[in-house]
């Protein structure tokens, strides 16, 4: 197989997962694209690992190597992330980042959630999960 | 030991005393007033001694180089003629009655031994001057001097006159030194040499190019030094150090230095004729001038503060006549009285509690409280108003010879102008001081009104370097101007019978209207009740002089005048008097000349430090800060936002890194 296909289908991907991460407003969705991203670039590994070992110039199969770290650390990263954002919901009743603004210059100590009516989380919700 | 071993030992004798006070103050203080006494007594043995060797015969050169400097040569140097012998002598018996007078004067004070180590180390440097053959080192000596005084004089810093006093004493004297330095390099450069022997050759071949420039430049140190016109202005004012200062600065060190160094180097002044006359009109202004101010003075000490500068223009009229015989003769005599004159001063402020002249006109009986005060100052007085046959009398008498000599073209080494204008102004200043001495004399002692209060004697130590003194103020002029020319340079010193009669004639008219003029006004005394004897009664003599220094401003507005009717000073010169009590108002002309100038020069610093500089230094911190908000605006708190900048970021770069990696 040609290195063309798995590369541009990698870049689909790459490209799926970026307009997902900067585009979603769910933070699990977001997670998801980081998810997308990361298999990307495992399926980049692979095939110039691949690419590389049939032209003889690469015989110890790193590419492979790191591509079992990658997944062992998405693994990780998506089981910790999705802890933070299941306890952010509890604490907040919502997961959508653009609500999350904590960092922004000028915000006040308190959250605006603290004063947030239990009622609107539904209707956040539904809007997040949009 | 040969004269060299103890000429360098006489400077340095004082300096290890004050060392070593200094250094045994705090453990050991039952040493302080011996390492005070001892080192000075022996120094004036050693001086008598070298003196004796020296003899009047040639000078006794001595000379090691330590190191060489790599241009003109500085060298330890010793110039030993019988100038310098003699006045050694004189300093030494000086400064012994006044470390001797201030064991006494400054018994309970609390900084004697400061103050002690002081006066050596001031003597020491007095040492180092008379001695010393090289300029460079002669420097060192002249310098010191400067620092002690300032030291001494501000010795009562707790009264804001003692502060003023010595910065005013620091900065007028350096304020002639600058130029003195200058002249000193200009002179060595010149003549190749700061040994004074090499700079004297150099003059007589006349291989000086600059003599005028070089001799007008050390003048301006000579008068800060020797606080003659305009840069007298410190010596009245220094009268807010104690007593014993004032006897040390005035009669034998500090203002001594100017008036000696000319007398070593005058065939430098000599090949100016410029110089010379400068020096004449410098010394008739100063004469004149600084006795009018001391008939109008009501502080005893600014009195003979005012007289010890008067003294100081015979000098150095004499020697713009050319005749440093006459110069060093009333030096030597001058620094016996005016020692006499202060030291007896201090024990009557003790006694009166009081160091104005209008308090103790009005006290009755002083002189039975201190018969010794009032007995020496007696023949002080008259040998200040140069009444025969005391000192004073013989050596002014040879200044005016000198004059009358030069004004009669009898000389060509100075110029004729010269002399006649110090012999007028010699001959109205010898009526003037004979009349301000009058003043002192009647004022002090002859006062009515209540009586003068009862400290009990005066400690038998002070009393006794008030006889010690007075023995040369009476019989020094008289038996030495036979024996003087042949340490000096052989001119003849003996009076000559047209200014002795003129000279003695005007003193005794100036005495005689002051007299009348007393006895004019002494009716009114009665009638304006004044006096504040502030002082302590039974604090010793220190504090009551600090504390009378400090009142006297309080008690009559003013630091040198009183108001009083009955002053004959007040009658006699009308309506100069005001004038002449502010010191002609000088110090005025220097505050808007100096001062002011000064102080709008630190404003303008200040306004340039505080609103230009600050104001970029505070920009450097606001333009950051203004920046920072601008870029804290993009902190919004949105986490995509960032990613989005950073993914921008990174296009950027990459697409970047791939056009320079192509070339394009």
């Amino acid at each position: 197989m040609h290195l063309a296909y798995p590369a541009v289908l990698s870049v689909l991907l790459f490209c799926t997962g970026l307009y997902g991460v900067l585009a979603r407003r769910n933070a699990i969705l977001v997670l998801m694209s980081v998810e997308l991203m990361l298999n990307a670039v495992n399926l980049n590994l692979v095939a110039f690992d691949v690419w590389l070992s049939r032209a003889a110039e690469e015989r110890l199969h790193s590419g492979q190597a790191l591509t079992l770290f990658t997944i062992a650390i998405a693994a990780a990263e998506i089981g910790i992330g999705l802890a933070i954002v299941l306890a952010v919901h509890r604490n907040r009743g919502t997961s959508d980042i653009d609500k999350l603004r904590d960092t922004a210059e000028g915000h006040e100590p308190d959250g605006p959630d603290t004063d947030t009516p239990a009622t609107g989380t539904a209707a956040e919700k539904a809007e997040a999960t949009a | 030991m040969t004269t060299t071993t103890l000429a360098v030992l006489v400077p340095l004798l004082p300096f290890l005393g004050a060392v070593a006070g200094l250094l045994l103050s705090r453990t050991a203080p039952g040493f302080v007033r011996p390492l005070a006494v001892l080192p000075t007594t022996a120094a004036l043995v050693l001086a008598v001694l070298v003196a004796a060797r020296q003899g009047g015969g040639g000078a006794v050169d001595a000379v090691t180089e330590l190191t060489p400097t790599g241009s003109v040569p500085v060298e330890l140097a010793l110039h030993i003629d019988g100038f310098a012998a003699l006045v050694a002598v004189l300093v030494g018996t000086v400064a012994t009655c006044v470390q001797l007078y201030s064991t006494g004067y400054l018994r309970d004070d609390p900084r004697y031994a400061s103050y002690a180590a002081l006066v050596s180390l001031f003597t020491s440097a007095m040492f180092l001057v008379v001695y010393s053959g090289d300029l460079m080192v002669l420097l060192v000596g002249w310098e010191v001097m400067g620092i002690c005084s300032y030291f001494l004089v501000g010795h009562y810093w707790e009264t804001p006159e003692a502060r003023a006093a010595s910065l005013k004493a620091f900065l007028v004297t350096k304020l002639g030194d600058v130029p003195f330095l200058i002249g000193l390099l200009a002179l060595a450069t010149e003549a190749g040499s700061f040994r004074i022997t090499e700079i004297l050759g150099a003059v007589a071949s006349g291989s000086l190019d600059h003599p005028t420039l070089i001799a007008l430049l050390l003048l301006a140190g000579v008068a800060g030094k020797s606080a003659q016109f305009p840069l007298h202005t410190w010596l009245p004012d220094a009268m807010a150090g104690p007593t014993p200062v004032s006897a040390l600065i005035h009669a034998a060190t500090m203002v001594a230095a100017g008036v000696y160094f000319v007398a070593r180097l005058l065939p430098l002044f000599e090949a100016s004729r410029a110089a010379m006359v400068v020096l004449a009109v410098m010394a008739a202004v100063t004469m004149a001038g600084s006795a009018l101010a001391a008939l109008a003075q009501d502080d005893i000490k600014r009195v003979l503060a005012y007289s010890t500068i008067g003294q100081l223009g015979y000098m150095t009229g004499a020697l713009a006549t050319g005749d440093r015989g006459a110069a060093v003769f009333h030096l030597l005599s001058h620094g016996a009285f005016k020692a006499l004159l202060f030291l007896a001063a201090g024990v009557i402020i003790h006694a009166a509690g009081t160091n104005s002249l209008a308090a103790m006109s009005r006290m009755r009986n002083l002189r039975d409280r201190v018969p010794d005060a009032y007995w020496t100052m007696t023949v002080a007085l008259l040998a200040l108003a140069a009444i025969p046959p005391f000192s004073g009398f013989f050596s002014k008498e040879s200044v005016l010879g000198a004059a009358e000599h030069v004004a009669t073209g009898h000389t060509e080494h100075a110029p004729g102008a010269a002399g006649w204008t110090v012999l007028v102004a010699g001959l109205v200043t010898a009526l003037l001081t004979a009349a301000y001495a009058t003043r002192l004399w009647l004022l002090a002692f002859r006062g009515r009104g209540a009586e003068a209060p009862d400290h009990g004697r005066q400690p038998l130590v002070m009393n006794a370097v008030l006889w010690v003194l007075a023995i040369p103020s009476l019989a020094l002029g008289g038996l030495a101007f036979r024996l003087l020319p042949d340490w000096f340079d052989g001119h003849d010193l003996t009076p000559t019978l047209t200014t002795s009669v003129l000279g003695t004639g005007v003193a005794l008219v100036g005495g005689i209207v002051t007299y009348a003029a007393w006895r004019h006004t002494t009716a009114l005394a009665a009638r304006t009740p004044l006096g504040a004897v502030a002082a302590h009664p039974e604090g010793d003599a220190a504090l009551v002089e600090a504390e009378a220094i400090a009142s006297h401003r309080p008690a009559y507005g003013d630091l040198a005048s009183a108001p009083d009717p009955s002053d004959p000073g007040r009658l006699l010169l009308g309506p100069v008097h005001r004038h002449a009590a502010a010191g002609f108002h000088l110090d005025a002309v220097y505050t808007a000349l100096f001062v002011r100038p000064v102080r709008a020069g630190a404003s303008l610093v200040r306004f340039l430090d505080r609103e230009v500089v600050d104001t970029y230094v505070r920009a450097a911190g606001a333009l950051p800060r203004l920046l920072g908000s601008a870029v804290r605006r993009a902190q919004t708190g949105n986490v995509q936002t960032y990613v989005s900048a950073l993914l921008a970021g990174t296009v950027v770069l990459a697409v970047a890194a791939v056009l320079v990696a192509t070339g394009a």
